[in-house]
């Protein structure tokens, strides 16, 4: 016995995906300790000022609609928000918000301290103490033991950080904070296979320094509008942010001081994401592109900080000076931080379950940038199934693994845990099979229902869920049975909006398929007052207009999900599998999936395989591995 | 456990007596019944028996074969499931026809080993002989995917992967749109513009469905020789053919402009022409003639061009390698046609009867269309036969082309409907997606990656 102090689940990190797991983990009943470096940095946003945003956007509704707090704490503290896409079709609208960033973080930070199974302290994490490869516990850098049943692992860029400026390498936490340095080295020790990443940042401006005549002005939407399903106090005071552009100036200056630019000098070894270039990579990839964007996002309401977006750059401190000057509106501008890259260690997340557990190390987490995502949603969304999924552990609960067909979030794991990836993994609407299911207004009504069966969504909420539900469900149906005459007032009213006159009576639910139709016209030619909620009616004219794609798509899910339902032992010994090809075998042995359709996932297994595989499984004598 | 319909041709391919359509699965009965008239429908005939009557093409109501169809109702059947076989006797054509049908009907191109792999998984095949199963399924799949290669390489693959590459553009111009709705440097895709460039894909697929409606899709193309005297034109057709968009580079390594071969596309038509070396180096074939390389290579020519000279009647010389390729498929062309005639056609026509004409001067370029058309007739009639054609995996390639096809016209309908882009996207996206798996390719990143090498994106 010690008298070391003891916990069900400890946190290391209180970023955007440690928040999201220590909440859920502590919201289902478990005591848990949530780690940080530094308690003022609790969810600090060190790159962009923004959330949301396509398919990240729809991420948060997910996180909200799983119990989670991203969403809640974006509605309180945002500087501007809009719906993206609405020109499009509705699977792909999603909403962005910029955010006052010191707000947000003292927002969360006050959540974390009200959640009564939660302790957070100020203290960095050297080592993970394991016995049996099974975790025990933690010890801090001033030696402390916590004693814990699991660890779940939200470090970010932290792991080994170094941050690299013109031909300056140090290191450093993002943001300049102390880097997780024995950490990293335990990890690897304990032989996890372990790549380099990078990111970087933009500079920072003061707005006063700002000629905001030069730039075009990007206002948010003045209509009320939420993440979250249960906020009900809207902020429509908003800032606007400003658009401008790069001159052949500025890549000028770019490519003569390319030598200077650590991405260019040989300096960075880890690989970036191509989708969050730096300005030098921007110039010299598309060197046909006379200007690129630049966005101008204040920092906050209290601040004159101003991110500069589309200027994310490792350049030395004195070029990014000159490099400001030549845009407009920044030519006489002040800068306040300088834009720097930043390396950091991060797991390859083949070596992780779709629960989030590590293969190697059991009761032992991560979420997050470790897992090579980038991204403050990504990261939530992680953290969120990494603390369900400890908990879940420890109170003998089967794991929650979303499907893709179910959420973003599900895409995101699955993506990440069977194909890996090889630069840091951003989401995009486009990594989704499913999409138009996958919609950001109806993430309550595809995941409150989970949320709920792991106790993280409140009965109050639940039975709005569930009154939400029933009368959509309720509205589709008589639409079904409403017949709409070709009278004088229906004639009108399609004429007005531009259809074709009806020749029969048709049923409302056929009618509003139409393209010119939506509910508030067919109720209009019934002569009824909408009683719905707006988020209901919604619903029930989305799903009645896409019907078609809808039952397409549903198809294609009823398939994976038979194939999701043949499960493979998880101990299933693969080398006496001799009818496997060698590729397959040895990327299912890395792998290891869970079930069929995972396996067919992954590249390198052919469907030959796969067949193999069910009728091996299929024969009943599997051969396992020994422990 | 009934599963989807699947449907193959079960017996050897080639000219046997007779050839069996095999569909076995939940709607074998249905889909059979779809295609075949008989006295009774297959439906309400007894199990275990074999019944005369007609596979018709629905959609044109043309009687496409005279067949015998087996009915064999579950459980007691190879996969345990419904099956029915169809036996016809038109020849390899015909065979496919109705192969093609089933799967335009509803069932699945049957995936090597797939009826043993169900007879397994439905119980018919006992424990221990799954090893056995599972290595007839390897040993199945390595062979379909040897012909497969064979037949992927060249032409058709470089197509396919270029019409793949052009939905692509399109697709990673929705989607740049929709992930990145701030980016300016992309012009916002409207239905009208995927409407239009979802045509032209369609387009471009019922081409390809249509030069392999006869089961022609080519891999190689034609092996073709250029045969005449010295200076009678060899050279100048040889350049013609060559000309700037008629050239085909190949991706065989070696196959450069001095070795022997050169690929060409003569209205569609693939022609490996032969020997194309000995035409430029001496320009002297006929002298070589006694080469027997040279006769080699005229033998085994698919189509043999021979050049004779308007200006010079017909030599002795020039009847003798004519009558030793009478039965070959030969065009004569009769160049130089602005010089004085001394040639007599009329003779020449009555003399080798099965061998068409066409005149021509080809320096002018007079004639050298008729010669185009020529070429294509006698290839869509029929009566040019490609050695290197083979029809299994066709069938595979034209189901997943006519998949594609219906995909697209799909998206077409919804964007004259007026459906927002990314749900038109939907379909657009399959269409890649199954022109990916005619050519095998892996799909999963691929879209991801020509976002960002098209567009500069990011914060």
């Amino acid at each position: 016995m010690t008298d070391n102090m003891k916990y069900d689940v400890v946190v290391i990190g209180a970023g955007h995906a440690g928040v999201e797991a220590g909440l859920a983990s502590a919201r289902k009943g478990l005591s848990t300790l949530m780690l940080t470096i530094n308690l003022d940095n609790i969810a600090f946003m060190p790159c962009n000022p923004s959330v949301g945003g396509p398919a990240k956007g729809i991420v948060v509704r997910e996180v909200d609609a799983l119990g989670g707090e991203m969403a809640k704490v974006i509605d309180k503290t945002h500087i501007q928000m809009r719906m993206l896409n609405t020109g499009k079709g509705p699977a792909v609208r999603a909403l962005r918000a910029q955010a006052d960033k010191v707000f947000y973080q003292q927002e969360m930070k006050r959540v974390l301290e009200d959640e009564p199974n939660l302790d957070i302290l100020q203290g960095m994490v050297d080592e993970i103490i394991i016995e049996d490869e099974t975790v025990k516990g933690i010890r801090t850098n001033i030696g402390t033991i916590y004693d814990a049943e699991t660890v779940i692992v939200t470090t970010g860029t932290f792991l080994r950080g170094e941050i690299i400026l013109g031909d300056l390498k140090y290191s450093s936490g993002p943001n300049h904070q102390m880097p997780s340095v024995p950490l990293a080295d335990q990890l690897k020790d304990l032989g996890f296979d372990i790549v380099r990443f990078k990111t970087g940042t933009p500079p920072r401006v003061n707005s006063d320094s700002i000629d905001y005549d030069k730039t075009e002005i990007q206002p948010g939407d003045d209509t009320p509008m939420a993440f979250s399903f249960e906020t009900t106090d809207f902020i429509l005071d908003q800032l606007p942010c400003w658009l401008t552009y790069t001159t052949e100036n500025t890549h000028m200056i770019i490519n003569d001081n390319l030598h200077l630019s650590a991405m260019y000098s040989g300096m960075v070894k880890g690989t970036g994401p191509r989708y969050c270039p730096s300005i030098e990579d921007k110039v010299v990839r598309f060197d046909d592109k006379p200007r690129h964007q630049i966005f101008l996002e204040p920092e906050g309401r209290n601040t004159k900080e101003v991110y500069v977006q589309g200027l994310s750059t490792s350049m030395p401190e004195n070029v990014q000076r000159q490099m400001l000057s030549t845009v407009p509106g920044l030519e006489n501008a002040r800068m306040m931080r300088a834009g720097y890259a930043i390396e950091y260690d991060s797991l390859v997340p083949t070596q992780i379950w779709p629960s989030l557990e590590t293969k190697k190390i059991k009761n032992l987490f991560t979420a997050g940038q470790i897992n090579g995502t980038s991204g403050y949603e990504e990261a939530a969304g992680q953290g969120l199934i990494a603390g369900v999924n400890a908990a879940a552990k420890l109170l003998g609960e089967e794991p929650m693994i979303l499907s893709r067909s179910e959420a973003y979030i599900g895409v995101l794991v699955d993506d990440l845990v069977t194909k890996g990836t090889s630069e840091p993994y951003r989401l995009l609407t486009s990594r989704a099979e499913y999409r138009l299911l996958l919609r950001h207004d109806n993430a309550d009504l595809r995941l409150t229902e989970k949320g709920r069966e792991y106790g993280l969504i409140s009965d109050e909420r639940y039975d709005a869920y569930n009154v939400k539900s029933a009368n959509i469900e309720a509205e589709m149906n008589r639409l079904q049975t409403v017949r709409i005459k070709p009278n004088e007032r229906a004639q009108s009213i399609i004429e007005q909006r531009g259809g074709t006159q009806l020749k029969d009576g048709i049923l409302a639910y056929d009618l509003m398929k139409r393209p010119e139709m939506n509910y508030e016209s067919i109720m209009e030619i019934l002569g009824e007052d909408i009683v719905l909620a707006q988020s209901e009616f919604e619903q029930v004219e989305i799903q009645i207009k896409y019907d078609g794609y809808i039952k397409k798509s549903l198809a294609q899910v009823d398939k994976m999900n038979r194939m999701e339902k043949k499960k493979i032992p998880a101990d299933i010994d693969y080398d006496a599998v001799h009818s496997l090809a060698t590729e397959a075998r040895d990327r299912l042995k890395k792998v290891k999936p869970l079930d069929i359709a995972q396996a067919s996932r992954i590249s390198g297994v052919n469907p030959a395989d796969i067949s193999i595989l069910l009728v091996y499984i299929e024969q009943g004598n599997v051969k396992r591995v020994e422990a | 456990m009934q599963l989807e319909t699947i449907s193959s041709i079960s017996t050897p391919v080639g000219e046997g007596a007779i050839a069996i359509v095999r569909l076995s699965g939940i709607d074998a009965l249905e889909i059979a019944d779809k295609l075949y008239k008989g006295n009774k429908s297959l439906s309400e005939v007894d199990t275990h028996t074999i019944n005369y009557g007609h596979i018709i093409d629905p959609s044109t109501a043309e009687t496409v074969e005279e067949v015998m169809a087996a009915v064999m109702k579950a459980p007691k059947t190879y996969t345990r499931e419904d099956i029915v076989e169809i036996n016809c006797h038109g020849g390899v054509h015909t065979v496919n026809r109705v192969l093609q049908l089933t799967l335009k009907h509803g069932a699945r191109m049957a995936e090597p080993g797939e009826f043993t792999k169900r007879a397994f998984l439905n119980g018919r095949i006992d424990l221990s002989q799954a090893e056995g199963v599972m290595d007839f399924i390897r040993s199945k799949t390595t062979e379909a995917s040897k012909v497969a290669n064979q037949q992927m390489q060249g032409r058709l693959k470089t197509y396919i992967e270029s019409l793949r590459q052009s939905v692509l553009n399109i697709l990673a111009q929705v989607e740049v749109n929709i992930d990145y709705p701030e980016y300016d440097d992309v012009e916002e895709t409207t239905t009208s513009f995927l409407l239009d460039e979802a045509k032209k894909v369609e387009q471009e697929i019922e081409q390809l469905l249509k030069s392999s409606s006869e089961g022609k899709i080519l891999r190689e193309g034609l092996s073709t020789v250029i045969v005449g005297k010295p200076n009678v034109g060899k050279s100048s057709l040889l350049n013609y053919f060559i000309q700037d968009d008629k050239a085909i580079v190949t991706e065989v390594a070696g196959t450069t402009r001095d070795t022997l071969e050169e690929y060409v596309n003569v209205n569609g038509i693939p022609l490996k022409l032969v020997d194309t070396a000995g035409i430029r180096d001496t320009d002297d074939i006929v002298e070589k003639i006694g080469v027997e390389r040279s006769r080699e290579a005229l033998k085994n020519s698919e189509l043999i061009l021979y050049l004779l000279n308007n200006n010079e009647a017909l030599t002795a010389e020039d009847m003798e390698i004519l009558d030793s390729i009478a039965d070959q498929k030969v065009i004569l062309i009769v160049n130089k046609l602005d010089l004085d005639n001394r040639l007599d056609i009329a003779d020449l026509e009555s003399r080798y009867p099965g061998m068409p004409v066409v005149k021509t001067s080809i320096v002018n370029s007079t004639g050298v269309d008729e010669l185009e058309e020529k070429i294509a007739d006698l290839f869509f009639d029929g009566s040019i036969q490609s050695t290197d054609s083979t029809y299994v995996s066709n069938n595979r390639h034209i189901s997943l082309l006519e998949q594609a096809k219906q995909a697209v016209s799909d998206a077409m309908d919804s964007a004259e409907m007026d459906i927002p882009v990314d749900i038109i996207q939907i379909d657009l996206v399959k269409t890649w997606e199954l022109l990916g798996e005619v050519i095998g390719e892996d799909v999963s990143e691929q879209l991801i990656d020509q976002l960002f090498s098209q567009f500069c994106l990011g914060k």
